[in-house]
């Protein structure tokens, strides 16, 4: 395998592994923040000491979360060399506000809330659990807003004098950051924290129930757990649905990939698996109009008319614009005659949108894998109806007090906490999988975007990472696990 | 705003986050004595929680570090990252173990035992310091690189910044005026630590000892540092003229501290407060030598940066093909993304107000035998 490949795979562990982390970090930030207000409003020692049980598991997830996020921050550049200038301008901003707004929160209250209880006034300590949360979750909001734009790469323009993608105008910050892609995202990302949190504290609490230990604390985190799940599940949805939407119009590519989709057209069906399709569902999900055109993979490596009649070249066509875009590009760059290097200007803007076409080396080339992203879109689907299922049966129950004796309930709850793993990673599978060759949607593909390293290089780092992340992992569940073994501190009642 | 004031702005606040970066690395210098045979299990722990509650701010200076380059000199992160390639990823892994060390050091589920992990903060001590330092230390000497942007219209070859050996960057470490750099940092990092650690536990035995450690850094930190002053003042350096063409200039950042005097008064005052911090610490009953010392630290550091990258000098140079050195002229981003950074930074006193607020409230108490027994949440 080449360098490209062995970056991309490298890239893709550190992100998996990261994902691990984050999510659980965002939903127990939550899930402790209610708690604690709880504590101070109730100004009962039960509340404050239950907040304290999922913070000492926060505590053990986050140091690995921010571990995994360093190296994803840094392999932008180590990996990434021609990416890191070509989005520089753009992608560094969120990253810089990332750092100063959210990172230093972060750092700062979550060593108050581990170690103030007996340093900080009651209140002040409430103030920096939130922020704890709030930080992690603004870091989210940027992050997000640079992955978007590489989805969906509005309000830049391609500059030939510095080669690269750049803002020229508040108004073209505002696109970034109110691009539709990015807050989609957002709003999905952090929302399914809430319900990986929500499902991990209904698991645990379970399984006290079933060891029938220390019952009023798991009911008590089993109704917050599963309010924030189920709230967080329903929001899920509905930016779901939005991202739909928006990968139907951005990127078709994705979406036809997610329905292995070969040929389009209107009242599309949907597939629920091979052999089981909704008629008319596809063009519903991603138009919300049953008559909506949805373009298959065929449709769009030989061109179609879009919904708004539109028509769309294709890939071949698309190719040989952007090669036209790069030969311009480097007469633009190697030529002093003032009447020539307009003519280049002139050609190059012609076709700068599908400039990164003219790396491609056959139209083949822009579809993604069809069948990971297509199974990965279907596990996180039915991954996310089952855990809002359970979420709404366990709560319901819990609220009702019935919960006692439902041994199969209990023990269904613990085996949600792997699945709701296994839903996050397969919704990041479609949506990073499912925009591949592209870096950066139509203008980078991955293998102009790598730096110039050899194969044996980036192989060795990827075994160091992937030996390293694997021994952290191991050893948080391990110590996760002896944490919940000894319980909180709530009276066993 | 111009586009000179804003990149000049913002190699500013790049020197800045360096200096505070340096500063809050006392963490790695006090962790040093985690493997000290003269300190019982229990001073070990003290160190360990006292460095345990201020690590993140060092971490979060450096991925801050990172952002703020990433953002506004984006030529310099796609070259350096990418092509001093191994040299990042050891700085990389040596804090990706840190980050995890203090959670889970005592924690009998932890697999590889408890020594371990102080050896992986101890590694990181000696590491993070030598390694940046000698990374920085490259700004004066030159890497071995080219930058071509014409090369992302070749697709047989379309990296725009390649590195010239297969080393990746670990060549800088048998470069001696880089590595000297780098050997100064970790001594003075190990004075800061020991000058924290006397500030912020209260123990007679660990306070001798800090004393001790001062004693011990001062005379290698200063033959280190002293030495690569000289040669950096009397060796040849990188001057950009007004097109950026790059040229060697003999004595240039000699000429840099002389055509610069507020940079030069700013340099010797940093580097009296570090000396007077470490007399304070040293050679007098007094715990409170860490402020002289690390605000002359980061006065010193901010210094050194403005005179790698002001007045008219290339401050990532390349010996391979001069005319591919870095400048903040070349490598910036674009005026409008600077001066949207430049209205974002303007709440970095804010940010810095409420860490010293939280700071204080959480120091108020200092760390005792009977804190470390008595406290739930410790590591």
């Amino acid at each position: 395998m080449d360098v490209i490949v062995w970056s991309r795979i490298q890239f893709a562990m550190t992100a998996a592994y990261h994902w691990l982390f984050v999510p659980l970090t965002l939903g127990l930030a939550l899930v402790m923040a209610v708690m604690e207000t709880i504590y101070v409003i109730k100004k009962d020692d039960f509340w404050k000491k239950t907040a304290q049980y999922w913070m000492k598991l926060f505590a053990i997830n986050f140091a690995v979360g921010i571990a995994t996020g360093i190296i994803l921050e840094f392999e932008f550049g180590t990996n990434w060399s021609n990416y890191s200038w070509f989005v520089g301008d753009m992608f560094g901003a969120p990253l810089a506000i990332e750092g100063i707004l959210a990172f230093f929160m972060e750092a700062t209250f979550f060593a108050v809330m581990f170690f103030g209880w007996d340093r900080v006034s009651k209140r002040f300590h409430l103030v920096s659990t939130w922020l704890t949360g709030i930080g992690a979750t603004i870091s989210a909001f940027w992050i997000l807003v640079a992955n978007g734009w590489m989805q969906n790469p509005v309000g830049t323009t391609f500059n030939p004098e510095t080669v690269r993608s750049e803002m020229a105008s508040a108004q073209a910050f505002w696109e970034v950051v109110s691009n539709p892609v990015a807050i989609s995202k957002f709003f999905h990302a952090i929302t399914s924290g809430w319900v990986t949190g929500g499902v991990f504290v209904v698991g645990i609490s379970c399984w006290y129930l079933l060891k029938k230990r220390q019952r009023k604390f798991a009911r008590a985190s089993i109704l917050i757990g599963s309010i924030v799940g189920i709230v967080g599940s329903f929001a899920v949805m509905l930016s779901g649905d939005a991202s739909g939407v928006h990968a139907a119009e951005f990127q078709p590519m994705k979406l036809a990939a997610a329905e292995g989709l070969q040929d389009g057209g209107r009242r599309a069906a949907f597939t629920i698996v091979p052999g089981i399709k909704i008629p008319g569902m596809l063009s519903i999900l991603a138009t919300h109009d049953i008559d909506g055109f949805v373009p298959g993979i065929n449709d769009i490596l030989n061109g179609y008319t879009d919904n708004e009649g539109n028509e769309i070249p294709s890939v071949a066509e698309k190719m040989a614009m952007g090669r036209e875009a790069l030969v311009a590009l480097s007469i633009y760059r190697s030529t002093d005659d003032p009447s020539e290097k307009a003519e280049a200007r002139y050609a190059l803007e012609e076709n700068v949108q599908y400039m990164g076409y003219g790396h491609l080396e056959k139209p083949e080339d822009v579809i993604p894998p069809v069948g990971v992203v297509f199974w990965a879109f279907r596990f996180m689907i039915g991954l996310g109806m089952l855990l809002l299922l359970e979420l709404l049966v366990i709560g319901w129950l819990a609220w009702k007090d019935k919960l006692a004796g439902k041994r199969w309930l209990m023990i269904a709850a613990i085996v949600c906490i792997p699945l709701v793993y296994i839903c996050g990673q397969a919704g990041w599978i479609v949506a990073e999988v499912g925009r591949q060759p592209w870096t950066i949607q139509g203008l980078l593909p991955v293998n102009v975007a790598i730096s110039s390293l050899s194969a044996g290089a980036v192989k060795t780092t990827f075994f160091v990472f992937l030996a390293i992340f694997t021994l952290f992992l191991v050893i948080e569940i391990r110590i996760l696990i002896g944490a919940i073994k000894k319980g909180p501190e709530t009276p066993n009642e | 705003m111009s586009d000179i004031f804003l990149q000049n702005y913002w190699w500013f606040l790049i020197a800045l986050l360096g200096g505070l970066l340096v500063f809050l690395m006392f963490v790695q210098g006090a962790n040093l004595h985690l493997g000290n045979r003269t300190l019982s299990d229990l001073q070990k722990r003290m160190i360990l929680n006292s460095t345990g509650r201020k690590w993140e701010l060092t971490f979060t200076t450096l991925v801050t570090f990172g952002g703020a380059f990433f953002a506004s000199f984006p030529l310099f992160y796609s070259t350096s990252f990418g092509g001093a390639y191994w040299v990042w990823v050891l700085i990389l892994l040596s804090f990706v173990f840190q980050a995890v060390s203090y959670e889970f050091q005592n924690k009998k589920e932890n697999l590889i035992g408890s020594k371990a992990f102080r050896v992986f903060l101890m590694i990181n001590a000696i590491l993070a310091p030598l390694l940046i330092g000698t990374a920085v230390g490259t700004f004066f000497t030159g890497s071995d690189f080219t930058v071509n942007k014409v090369a992302i219209t070749d697709p047989a070859a379309p990296v725009i910044s390649t590195w010239g050996n297969g080393w990746h960057g670990l060549e800088a470490l048998v470069n001696y005026h880089a590595l000297l750099l780098g050997c100064s940092l970790m001594f003075l990092t190990s004075i800061l630590g020991a000058l924290y650690i006397l500030n912020n536990v209260d123990d007679n035995a660990i306070q001798a000892q800090m004393r001790r450690t001062v004693k011990m850094s001062l005379v290698p930190f200063l033959a280190f540092f002293l030495s690569w002053l000289l040669i950096l003042l009397v060796r040849p350096g990188f001057a950009a003229d007004e097109d950026g063409i790059i040229s060697m200039e003999k004595f240039k950042y000699l000429h840099n501290f002389l055509q610069m005097p507020a940079v030069l008064v700013m340099f010797l005052l940093g580097v009296l407060l570090v000396l007077w911090g470490i007399f304070k610490g040293a050679f007098q009953q007094s715990r409170s030598g860490i402020w002289p010392a690390g605000i002359g630290t980061v006065l010193v550091v901010m210094a050194v940066f403005f005179i790698a990258g002001y007045n008219g000098t290339a401050y990532y140079p390349s010996c391979t093909d001069l005319q591919s050195s870095l400048t903040i002229r070349n490598s910036s981003s674009s005026q409008f993304t600077l001066q949207v950074m430049f209205w974002v930074s303007l709440l970095i006193p804010f940010v810095v107000a409420y860490i010293a607020y939280a700071w204080h409230q959480m120091d108020r108490k200092k760390i005792t035998p009977e804190e470390i027994a008595d406290t739930k949440h410790k590591y």
